[in-house]
């Protein structure tokens, strides 16, 4: 972290403010989206139970170590950047958006899944939040793909730092959505 | 004035006072008739002056961006406007079809008919000649002022000024596609009301404000910029979404409920930002202006902004709230408040900077002005309040107890009563304030109060 840390003056933000504004903006509709959730779920215990147990666990948690080594290969996309090893900082940010584009798969693979069972967003308010919350974040992993590949082709410091901001927000949301969501009994 | 297109502003400015005066005029007789409600009901009914109040704001509200995009465009761009003679034109156009349209409706004339009668949707009643009309004038516009700042410099406030008005123009157009569907007619008509006034009129308000602050304060423009992007950025992440509070029970799918509760929940914090801004700028600001009356304008404009859209939006924006406040007094409490806000103020605000700078003159009837703002304010914030009890009240009475409507109303009709008051007081301030504005007559408050001379 040395290394980067040395390209801002000491006591300035670290990276663009305009992605600080959207990533608390972000965090502020998700986090509304679980409180919402939750308050919801006070209402019925068992039903939001039994909605619940029709979730895929293990390709979830299995998605959330894709996300999260995702995270790590954009992390060290910048750190590479930083000490002029462009070539490596680029294949790092391929890997992550690679990445990306597997969680979506094994997401798009547990949507069509739920389909088949005929299951729908209005099928009981457990799956109203499920599919917008999953649904939104996975827009967002969408949008992150396209982004990492734009910063590995245009790989500016600035920009790979941009684009790690960006891909950390949708790692985090993810970890938050993913014990809230799936696991909480 | 540093250029001599920018008196182009002076003629939009007069006639945005005159429609303000029709307008605060219209809405003291509909306030008049809910106290007594068959007051000219053969000659004007109540939703002909509904009408008239909610489409002459409108109106002069445009036209009062329009004024101020020739005031400030040159001045940022540091060159004349593109041609004098396609602003007047365009001025021409809307002065006609505004006209049309108050004859339209007064005597209801082709009823009916595609092209000349009324379309009957509420805030786009206009007859389609007049949308056209419109459409011509917007193109004329945006092309007159997109041709002035593609030429010259190239500012923040010139860019999300131009961003807002384009926004706003494209908008329009959906006014043209009227679905049979009623639901579906909703889901589009709020692609035009919502979009306008929680987004691209949001953009055009933070750029004005921008320029005004710049020009009271002397704060840095670098300073200035970063927080005008910060406004504009939580300004459409909160507002687009947003428009999905007026899809609850409209018949739209039942997601909206939270899409629509979550995101324009968030609509607050553009205009807490706003409010924000304008005052650390003020404080931040070495310069000290002579134009008093401007910077409390712009300092009223955040701050009634922000409890009259922010505050009172939030108020019943969340679904629960909203399936019993649905269209009750506390939305007519909210839209009072709002509107006078976050878009009269902030007209009032770049008129009282930008007249005396037009008419080459130091700030004058600096003391009448801020009277005409402590008077309008002071009336618009005891109506907001009286609604807001009154809505309260009906909203218990008619929606959780489940009494008859018209029961009701005679259940509030005192608050109706505080409400014609609390209107009357602003009609005064708003002819004060046109009238400080029209008439120059002490061209300073106090000599040598102010060290840095006006521009």
């Amino acid at each position: 972290m040395s290394q980067a840390d040395s390209t801002h003056p000491p006591g300035a933000l670290p990276g663009e403010l305009m992605m600080w504004v959207l990533i608390i903006s972000e965090l502020l509709v998700f986090g509304a989206g679980l409180l919402a959730f939750m308050g919801v779920r006070l209402t019925d215990p068992v039903g939001f139970a039994e909605a619940q147990s029709h979730l895929h666990r293990t390709g979830a948690a299995l998605n959330t170590g894709v996300l999260v080594t995702s995270g790590y290969l954009a992390a060290r996309a910048y750190l590479w950047r930083g000490v002029g090893a462009r070539p490596k900082a680029r294949l790092a940010l391929a890997g992550a958006a690679a990445l990306g584009v597997v969680f979506l798969i094994i997401k798009g693979a547990e949507y069509a899944d739920k389909a088949a069972q005929g299951i729908a967003w209005d099928t009981h308010p457990f799956f109203t939040f499920y599919y917008l919350l999953t649904g939104f974040h996975a827009a967002h992993v969408v949008a992150g793909v396209v982004l990492l590949l734009l910063v590995a082709w245009k790989d500016a410091p600035r920009n790979i730092e941009a684009g790690a901001q960006f891909w950390h927000m949708v790692d985090l949301v993810w970890v938050l959505l993913f014990p809230v969501i799936y696991l909480l009994g | 004035m540093k250029y001599k297109s920018q008196k182009i502003a002076l003629v939009y400015f007069a006639v945005a006072m005159g429609l303000f005066a029709i307008q605060v005029l219209g809405g003291l007789l509909a306030g008049w008739i809910y106290v007594s409600p068959n007051t000219l009901s053969e000659l004007l009914p109540f939703n002909i002056v509904r009408m008239l109040h909610t489409n002459s704001l409108v109106v002069w509200l445009l036209l009062g961006f329009f004024g101020a995009a020739y005031f400030l465009i040159p001045e940022e761009s540091e060159r004349e406007i593109h041609s004098e003679k396609l602003a007047y034109l365009q001025l021409l156009i809307l002065v006609v079809g505004t006209l049309g349209v108050v004859v339209t409706y007064v005597f209801n004339l082709f009823e009916g008919h595609w092209l000349l009668g009324k379309e009957g949707r509420e805030f786009i009643e206009q007859p389609k000649w007049v949308k056209a009309g419109i459409v011509v004038a917007a193109l004329i516009f945006l092309y007159n002022i997109s041709m002035t700042v593609l030429k010259g410099k190239k500012t923040a406030i010139t860019n999300i000024l131009l961003l807002g008005l384009w926004g706003l123009a494209l908008l329009f157009l959906f006014s043209f596609y009227n679905p049979h569907n009623l639901a579906l007619d909703k889901m589009y008509w709020w692609y035009i009301v919502h979009l306008w006034v929680e987004g691209t009129w949001e953009l055009v308000m933070a750029s004005i404000l921008a320029y005004l602050m710049l020009k009271l304060t002397g704060v840095d423009r670098e300073v200035v910029e970063k927080w005008l992007y910060v406004i504009v950025a939580a300004a459409l992440f909160s507002g687009i979404l947003g428009t999905g509070h007026h899809y609850y029970f409209i018949g739209t799918p039942g997601y909206w409920q939270w899409i629509g509760s979550i995101f324009s929940s968030l609509e607050v914090v553009p205009f807490f930002a706003m409010m924000a801004f304008a005052f650390v700028m003020v404080w931040k600001g070495r310069r000290d202006h002579p134009n008093k009356a401007a910077l409390l304008w712009s300092l009223g404009c955040g701050t009634l902004a922000f409890f009259g859209a922010g505050v009172w939006g939030f108020l019943h924006t969340l679904h629960g709230v909203n399936y019993y406040t649905h269209g009750t007094q506390i939305t007519a409490a909210h839209g009072h408040l709002a509107f006078y806000g976050a878009y009269v103020c902030l007209n009032l605000a770049i008129i009282s900077y930008a007249l005396p700078v037009l008419r080459n003159r130091d700030p004058y009837n600096q003391v009448l002005n801020m009277a005409s703002f402590w008077m309008m304010t002071s009336g618009m914030v005891f109506m907001t309040f009286v609604l807001t009890f009154a809505g309260t009240v009906q909203t218990h009475m008619q929606r959780v107890l489940g009494e008859y409507f018209m029961d009701v109303q005679d259940s509030v009709e005192l608050f109706y009563y505080m409400r014609f008051g609390a209107g009357l007081v602003v009609v005064l301030g708003a002819i004060l304030f046109i009238y400080s504005m029209a008439v120059p007559r002490k061209e300073i408050i106090e000599a040598g109060s102010a060290e840095t001379p006006a521009e």
